[in-house]
């Protein structure tokens, strides 16, 4: 049997402290981790609960806003300043799995849940890179109607799974980091990285390292944003395509946008083609086409995921249209 | 604490909250469905809040006040929630049951305080008002797969429809 220890960090320190050896892992609240390693493709020697440490939700100096990593997903949603300053965080939150799961997981669990690509779960009977580096990849030639369509490798198709880190991606969140070495920063996009030929190493974080917080800056009240998820069924499912995005017009003019797609990547995905596309153009669905062909121009479809090209260019058009006919989103 | 009694918590730091209950405590209320988070079988409720015991580990909850469906009702001393989904067939196996009466408590305390849903029109309201729709989308963690929906629905709108929120 595999050793395992549990410990409650008292604080951030002593979790550090705990987990510096890089054989153990911080626990949050467990909604992936323990799935994981009850499929032994996680197998820890030792858990460090970290859901002790910060869990509030303030305002940052510069009118942003700072969420302690330990806060709970309902926690975020259901705060008066992320509903009224970041909207589309709140629906994003809320997009995500069911109500009994976003009690239960934290923020910073969130940003390192992995993927759900059955093949990496399957490790009885599937190969998988990303479980065993340079074994094989079993769902770039089978069921891959879930897989990625852009940033994807020759050795892992895997989509990141969360909704939450896609409205982070496009409200430009901070992520602060802690170990031995000292406290440093993440702009959130950077955090997770792209497969290439390591699709193992999901983030940039160095082992042992902990994230403490994510910070947001400031609301730009001159935007209109929203979150849009498109899956099999109305609730409780995960995304085949979702988009975040924030818009601000000056008349009919689009002054700037921010924008990120979900359910067609390995990491949430940070659509700056478009957002670039959209700049300074009128406020048309002309526009709007144009912009999500610059993101889609370079997607890879596999054989089981093509509808998901269109199904992201319709998604991001009509949420387009929508920010900016000033009806409801 | 399991509903309101003081209960070791297991050595072994492998043992999920749903495994204590059923195989340490002898308390079979408590459904294992999926046992990896997708059917809501195993909800209950810590600290008032709804959770999936499946996917909680025992000793993360020390200290933690669990409630389980014996803890809800008794023999002849059925919950509200209990006797309605016995009165709108709210159930036909039953296996998910326990879940979701467990999770119907927990939400309509989500609901009272405002957390706002995927369908909530508008994130600046927190008098939500008790709607078909928000009810349907707030169970939504809790299959049933002998589809008694229409009778769960029907159960929960009973018990809390006029007095929601």
């Amino acid at each position: 049997m595999i050793e395992l220890t549990y410990s409650r960090a008292a604080d951030v320190d002593d979790a550090v402290r705990t987990a510096a050896d890089g054989r153990g892992r911080y626990l949050g609240g467990g909604t992936n981790l323990v799935d994981l390693m009850r499929e032994t493709v996680e197998t820890p020697s030792a858990l460090v609960d970290v859901t002790g440490l910060s869990r509030e939700i303030a305002p940052t100096a510069g009118g942003g806003l700072m969420i302690g990593a330990a806060a709970r997903n309902t926690a975020v949603a259901e705060h008066e300043a992320v509903r009224s300053g970041y909207p589309m965080l709140a629906r994003a939150i809320v997009a995500g799995a069911s109500a009994q799961i976003r009690n239960m997981a934290t923020v910073g669990g969130n940003l390192l849940q992995r993927t759900r690509c059955t093949y990496f779960y399957d490790t009885d009977g599937s190969r998988c890179n990303k479980r065993n580096p340079g074994e094989g990849c079993d769902a770039i030639e089978g069921f891959n109607r879930m897989h990625a369509i852009l940033g994807a490798s020759s050795a892992c198709v895997a989509t990141h799974p969360s909704d939450m880190c896609v409205a982070l991606a496009a409200l430009d969140a901070v992520v602060h980091l802690r170990s031995l070495s000292g406290e440093r920063t993440v702009d959130l996009c950077d955090l997770h990285r792209l497969p290439d030929d390591r699709p193992d190493v999901e983030t940039v974080l160095e082992p042992g390292e902990l994230i403490t917080a994510v910070t947001l800056p400031a609301p730009n009240p001159a935007e209109r944003s929203t979150y849009r998820k498109v899956r099999d069924r109305s609730s409780y499912a995960f995304a085949l395509v979702s988009v975040a995005a924030a818009v601000e017009l000056d008349g009919d003019v689009v002054a700037g946008a921010r924008l990120a797609l979900g359910g067609v990547a390995p990491k949430p995905w940070r659509a700056r083609r478009a957002e670039e596309a959209l700049r300074g153009r009128p406020a048309t669905e002309a526009t709007f086409l144009r912009a999500a062909d610059a993101e889609l121009a370079d997607a890879r479809p596999l054989a089981g995921n093509a509808f998901k090209v269109e199904l992201a260019r319709r998604t991001l058009v009509a949420v387009l249209g929508h920010l900016t006919e000033g009806g409801r989103p | 604490m399991i509903n309101g009694r003081e209960a070791p918590v297991p050595g072994d730091a492998r043992v999920s909250l749903l495994d204590f209950l059923r195989e340490h405590l002898e308390l079979h209320g408590t459904k294992k469905g999926c046992n990896q988070g997708a059917c809501g079988a195993c909800t209950v409720l810590v600290d008032g809040e709804r959770v999936l015991s499946c996917l909680a580990l025992a000793v993360q909850y020390e200290g933690r006040e669990v409630t389980t469906i014996e803890g809800l009702g008794t023999d002849g001393g059925l919950h509200p929630l209990q006797q309605a989904f016995i009165d709108h067939d709210g159930f036909q196996c039953g296996y998910c049951t326990p879940g979701q009466i467990c999770s119907a408590v927990g939400m309509i305390e989500e609901l009272r305080r405002g957390v706002p849903s995927y369908v909530t029109d508008d994130l600046a309201v927190t008098d939500l008002g008790f709607g078909h729709d928000e009810l349907r989308e707030r169970m939504s963690g809790n299959l049933c797969r002998c589809g008694a929906y229409n009778g769960i629905v029907d159960a929960i709108t009973d018990v809390y429809g006029e007095h929601g929120t």
